[in-house]
């Protein structure tokens, strides 16, 4: 698909996307002004606190962006997934900047000139608000422009705990490999900051002293057209919060809520998306909560931000019960079914019918001349190679270390740790030589790859299935019919293929879902037609604009 | 208050000023007074005491031991607010707020002082052509744009603006150059005998001193070594002042 078709059939989505982009910048910067200008002006006043303040915004701006996120997710009224907390760590984010440049700006005012203002008998606030302040305007300004390029920059990592704008592009992009969504994020989002970075130099610029005294006149007419630019903008921002806080209360008012949730990878958008949309057609308003990096749907579930998401068996039982690796697939789902009821008041439905498992994946063309078939096999041949693997590989129990120690293994070189889905891209273009894929990812045929056979049976199994709520299933009784349909209906091949629809081919999960869902004949008689569906995933754009203004 | 009292606006009573961070006093044991309407210049270099002396008087500082009085009021007991807008302040370069017009700084104290647009703007234009600067000109500009000679002016307009019976002036001319410096010396001169007011001028250059001063108090190391007439101070004998005089011998000679 070209970009410009890219375009025409994503423009809406765009535009709500670049618009939850401009809000979330354009609110957290705001914020971090108001709490920002005012610290700084105390810590001119208060000396002592100065170096500690400033070191404390400088310590929260170096903790990497996503790890700050995580961090938030469960604490109480600041914390949780969408918006809110974005807002949150963007001003965090935006804090160091502003208050440096407001306390940097105002004790850099000439000494004589401060004086001077005392000795005419100028009280200390009017000294602040008519010698100062002015004074130190384009410098605190220059704090304003960093911190908003800087937001511009750190939102594209909030849709990583729900909270859209353009890095939900670019985040699908990179899972799917797909350099229009790649583009459609990255440019806005790099010209937003441009833009940004510009008219905000050019306020700066005019606010500067020099500026003023060398053509005063002239600039009156620009300051005008500044001031209006900006009380427009102001006006604009307030109109999408107003908006979209509107957006929640059109709502039908009895309608049930289902809020689900899903990880940040193609085949558990798609699991959530088929339950949201069977929920839709029995009349239930669902929010998606989709892509949620890490584990934070995990604990997202936990917090009740989310009712459900689709899980593995052995993610649960070995990254969030902590067991060590099992293989019998009847142990680990009977355990963690157990567990998980106990332990978190969390319910498990039956397995979907397909196994999403770690597969050892080698390029199709090595493993004919080498005539490879089983991992065992690849051992003596892995002495010379590289090897490529994503974060969350490296890091699990049932992961690395077992692995290679299970079977012996060698590699040329420490592997490389990249994201899961440009290993794929990695192997078949000879960067690396072996990865470890997910065998239900839709390219293993598209791009020739073979999966090895884990004869040593090293990895435990991953069954599809979904966690819910206890208390989501009591509130909203067709939840659990939902889900009980769903069980068995799935194939490995099945997934494989609906992957390869939305990464391969490129077309909308909900398209894809729908299509899908008609096929099996899931939807339950006259309980809604599939026509139906698409009005109501036009609505799906606002339902996630509406919890990003839930602040 | 008696008739002999309001002829003295500003008095020293045995005022010493100690930072705790240097040993020796910045003034020690100052007996001073103030007549109305005289033009008091304290001389000496720098780090005498003598700027210090000034920022006593409108309570920029408190005195350590001693009482400064102006207009017979301890400035302890004076509103730093209130005595600070009666009193006139004029440093180097002015000190000007390089973000308003000259207009906007010369009607500084009268508008805080709430005076009506009307009168703010008659005393401005009045104030700029007593200084030498015709006011359609001048008023809209910046003080980057202007010459130092003409900042020098704006900050003695702007000193002047709300009438105050005093003014302090530390070193207003110290950064021109030889001629400018003249020139506004005279102006100066003349200003100071139609206007009546009482002015504190500290300086290091004596003829400054011997130009502008209706007495000069000779300072050296936070004491007051003398306080006489210029004529008086042109006889004395004390080896401070016979310094002073003998680098204008020199000059005369050259």
């Amino acid at each position: 698909m070209s970009f410009p078709q890219f375009l025409q059939q994503n423009g809406s989505e765009l535009l709500t996307l670049l618009r939850q982009h401009l809000v979330l910048v354009f609110v957290s910067t705001l914020v971090a002004v108001v709490i920002g200008i005012p610290t700084g002006i105390l810590l001119t006043r208060n000396k002592a606190w100065r170096s500690p303040v400033l070191g404390l915004a400088n310590i929260m701006q170096t903790i990497p962006s996503l790890a700050l996120f995580g961090f938030l997710i469960p604490l109480p009224f600041i914390g949780g997934i969408g918006a809110r907390t974005a807002i949150v760590a963007l001003v965090v984010y935006a804090l160091l900047p502003i208050i440096r440049n407001t306390v940097t700006g105002i004790v850099g005012v000439d000494p004589n000139v401060r004086e001077a203002a005392v000795a005419m008998g100028m009280t200390s606030s009017q000294i602040l608000w008519q010698v100062e302040i002015p004074l130190a305007m384009s410098v605190i300004l220059t704090g304003v422009r960093v911190a908003t390029v800087i937001s511009v920059g750190v939102t594209t990592i909030a849709a990583a705990v729900g909270a859209g704008g353009l890095g939900v592009y670019i985040f699908r992009g990179l899972r799917q490999y797909d350099n229009n969504l790649l583009l459609a994020g990255a440019v806005p989002a790099a010209l937003m900051a441009l833009v940004a970075d510009f008219s905000l130099g050019l306020l700066e610029k005019h606010f500067s002293v020099e500026a003023r005294s060398r053509k005063q006149k002239t600039n009156r007419r620009l300051r005008n057209l500044i001031l209006v630019a900006a009380g427009l903008l102001i006006a604009t921002g307030g109109y999408f919060i107003w908006h979209g806080s509107r957006a929640r209360t059109q709502a039908p008012a009895g309608a049930q809520r289902v809020t689900i949730g899903s990880k940040d990878f193609t085949e558990s958008v798609l699991l959530a998306e088929i339950v949201a949309q069977l929920l839709e057609a029995r009349g239930i308003v669902v929010e998606r909560q989709f892509e949620l990096g890490g584990n934070l749907s995990h604990e997202a579930l936990l917090s009740g931000r989310i009712d459900l998401y689709p899980e593995y068996t052995g993610t649960a039982y070995t990254a969030i019960l902590h067991h060590p690796p099992i293989t019998d697939p009847h142990a680990v789902y009977d355990q963690v079914r157990t567990q998980y009821a106990e332990k978190f008041k969390v319910e498990t439905s039956q397995p979907l019918g397909f196994d999403n498992t770690f597969a050892i994946l080698v390029r199709g063309a090595e493993a004919r001349r080498l005539h490879l078939k089983t991992i065992s096999d690849a051992v003596p041949h892995a002495r010379s190679w590289r090897a490529g693997f994503g974060q969350d590989f490296m890091s699990r129990a049932d992961g690395y270390p077992g692995f290679v120690k299970a079977y012996g293994l060698q590699f040329a070189d420490q592997p490389r740790e990249m994201d899961l889905s440009l290993t794929y891209i990695a192997l078949s273009s000879g960067k690396v030589d072996l990865i470890a894929g997910n065998s239900t990812e839709g390219r293993i045929a598209a791009l020739d790859l073979f999966q090895l056979e884990d004869d040593r049976h090293y990895f435990p199994p991953y069954e599809a299935i979904y966690f819910a709520r206890q208390d989501t299933l009591a509130r909203v009784p067709a939840v659990k019919e939902v889900l009980a349909k769903l069980a068995g209906t799935i194939s490995t091949a099945e997934m494989r293929r609906l992957n390869y629809e939305v990464d391969g081919n490129k077309r909308g999960q909900s398209e894809v879902v729908r299509e899908w869902l008609h096929a099996k004949g899931l939807y339950a008689q006259g309980q809604g037609c599939p026509c139906h569906q698409a009005v109501i995933t036009k609505v799906i754009p606002r339902t996630k604009l509406e919890k990003s203004f839930s602040i | 208050m008696g008739a002999t009292n309001q002829q003295i606006l500003v008095e020293f009573r045995d005022v010493s000023y100690t930072v705790p961070a240097v040993s020796a006093p910045i003034i020690s044991h100052l007996n001073l007074t103030v007549r109305n309407g005289e033009t008091l210049v304290l001389l000496g270099e720098s780090g005498c005491g003598k700027t210090t002396t000034l920022k006593l008087v409108n309570r920029l500082l408190l005195p350590t031991t001693g009482t400064v009085l102006v207009e017979g009021q301890s400035t302890v007991e004076w509103d730093a607010i209130r005595l600070r807008r009666r009193t006139g302040y004029v440093i180097q370069e002015g000190g000007l707020f390089p973000h308003f017009t000259v207009e906007q700084n010369i009607a500084l104290v009268p508008r805080l002082e709430k005076w009506d647009e009307a009168r703010t703007r008659e005393r401005v234009s009045q104030l700029l052509s007593l200084v030498g600067l015709g006011s359609n000109e001048f008023a809209g500009r910046y003080p980057a744009e202007l010459s130092g000679g003409q900042r020098q002016r704006v900050g003695v307009a702007r000193a002047l603006a709300a009438e105050p019976p005093l003014l302090l002036l530390d070193e207003p001319f110290g950064a021109l150059d030889p001629l400018t410096r003249a020139s506004l010396q005279r102006e100066f001169l003349d200003l100071a005998k139609r206007l009546g007011k009482t002015a504190i001028f500290v300086t290091h250059d004596v003829r400054e001193a011997l130009l502008l001063g209706s007495r000069i108090g000779l300072m050296a190391a936070g004491r007051l070594l003398l306080l006489e007439t210029p004529e008086n101070f042109l006889k004395s004998k004390e080896p401070h002042a016979q310094a002073y005089l003998e680098t204008l011998q020199l000059v005369r000679q050259a």
